[in-house]
């Protein structure tokens, strides 16, 4: 049987399908690993409610798992605490910057309504310029948002702040 | 638009057989029948991006109806899961606000009764997110993190309608007046919720979140050079399950699929 941090190892491989650089660890949705016996029972937090991506995920979670011999997979879902991209470490940031998916800013602090964007400029991943501006909020999956850099005119997206 | 919901509100002393399902049902119901009429823009937005905006808004709040159905037939225990709540009910078992239900209409009506319902939506996953009903909780924090860029989303675009050209003005001011009446049904108050407050510990004061609502939508229709609908006359209905004629052609399209190929998985 694998320890808790060889199954971490293996986690560490399994990466989120929509945004293939980053792993489901570093994403931080993997809340627990827990082994009894021959099982071993994955928590992991859905990012957004709606995300298509998360069977997929639970899927490769299981066929990672079973492929370096764990037979008895378990994967459970929970929604409290709910996902944060404050949870997304340093390295992925950067990581998803070469990738060239802005990194998210600072979540808003929960509890607060407030109807303009508090974020001023996103960082164009591709020149670095600060000179960007907003496309739209929802881009090709639910976590993105669409920007433009005025700079070198390229479109790009941001893993937007939750 | 059918009469019976001019219906006055069910007196509070009648009783409800399981009044926390009940409770579950109406929020999972407004997401799910809006969910879906947003996505029925699919392939139709205005522009492209505003195409994918109406998808991934869709796709949010089909994910939180999700979450509250699965939640709804476990408090049930009939063995109903979110699938069966959603796809082999009839209209009269829906408890969705009749505002919800309203035909798409042109890209006004949808963009104010998104708003609308926002702003209702933020207001009341703030307060359920504090809720001491530990799944309503989880369930009210997640969504509220996502409601919070619909709202932005749907009070831009009010703002850019209402003060926009003569004829998104016009188109906008129309929308309002004529999704006004549905409004007042949002912040009823009735046996349901009575109950929940005693047996769950769910208790939402109606009167406070409507002055907040008010304060929200009054600030965002005043930006958007609009004005406030004064008509008092309220539609109501929809949470005991009167509803306008246009929800059954919707769950008709909905349901079809499941109920053609029962227990199907692809």
């Amino acid at each position: 049987m694998l320890s808790p941090d060889e199954v971490y190892g293996v986690l560490n491989t399994v990466m989120d399908p929509e945004v293939p650089v980053i792993s489901v660890v570093e994403l931080g949705i993997v809340r627990d690993v827990a082994i009894q016996n021959d099982a071993v029972t994955i928590t992991i937090t859905p990012t957004y409610s709606g995300c298509p991506a998360m069977r997929e995920i639970e899927a490769d979670i299981r066929t990672a798992l079973v492929a370096r011999g764990v037979h008895d997979v378990n994967v459970k879902l929970v929604l409290s605490p709910a996902w944060t991209t404050d949870w997304i470490g340093p390295d992925a940031r950067e990581k998803l910057r070469a990738y060239g998916i802005a990194p998210p800013g600072r979540a808003e602090p929960q509890g607060l309504i407030t109807l303009t964007r508090s974020r001023v400029a996103v960082q164009c991943p591709f020149c670095g310029s600060n000179d960007t501006r907003l496309q739209s909020e929802f881009g090709s999956t639910a976590c993105k948002a669409i920007h433009v850099c005025n700079s070198c005119r390229q479109p790009f997206d941001e893993f937007k702040a939750l | 638009m059918t009469e019976p919901s001019f219906q006055v509100a069910a007196p509070r002393s009648t009783p409800v057989a399981n009044p926390l399902f009940e409770y579950l049902l109406r929020m999972g119901d407004d997401r799910l029948v809006l969910g879906h009429r947003l996505s029925e823009w699919c392939g139709h937005g205005p522009i492209l991006e505003e195409d994918i905006a109406l998808s991934n808004i869709a796709l949010d709040l089909i994910g939180h109806a999700s979450s509250l159905l699965a939640l709804a037939g476990e408090v049930e225990g009939q063995g109903r899961d979110a699938d069966k709540l959603a796809y082999f009910r009839d209209a009269v078992a829906f408890r969705n606000a009749l505002l919800v239900e309203v035909p798409n209409g042109d890209f006004a009506v949808t963009m104010v009764r998104q708003f609308l319902f926002d702003a209702y939506s933020v207001l009341l996953l703030d307060a359920l997110s504090r809720c001491e009903h530990e799944g309503l909780a989880a369930v009210a924090a997640k969504s509220l993190k996502e409601d919070k860029y619909h709202l932005r989303h749907s009070s831009e675009w009010v703002v850019r309608l209402g003060d926009g050209t003569a004829e998104s003005h016009e188109r906008a001011q129309k929308a309002l007046d004529s999704l006004w009446r549905y409004t007042g049904e949002l912040f009823d108050h009735d046996a349901v919720d009575d109950a929940v407050a005693a047996e769950a510990f769910i208790a939402i004061d109606h009167d406070a979140l409507h002055s907040l609502w008010l304060t929200m939508v009054k600030d965002v229709v005043h930006r958007a050079t609009l004005t406030l609908p004064t008509d008092p006359a309220m539609r109501r209905g929809g949470r005991r399950g009167f509803h306008t004629e246009s929800l059954g052609h919707m769950l008709a399209t909905m349901q079809i699929v499941a109920r053609s190929h029962p227990g199907a998985s692809w």
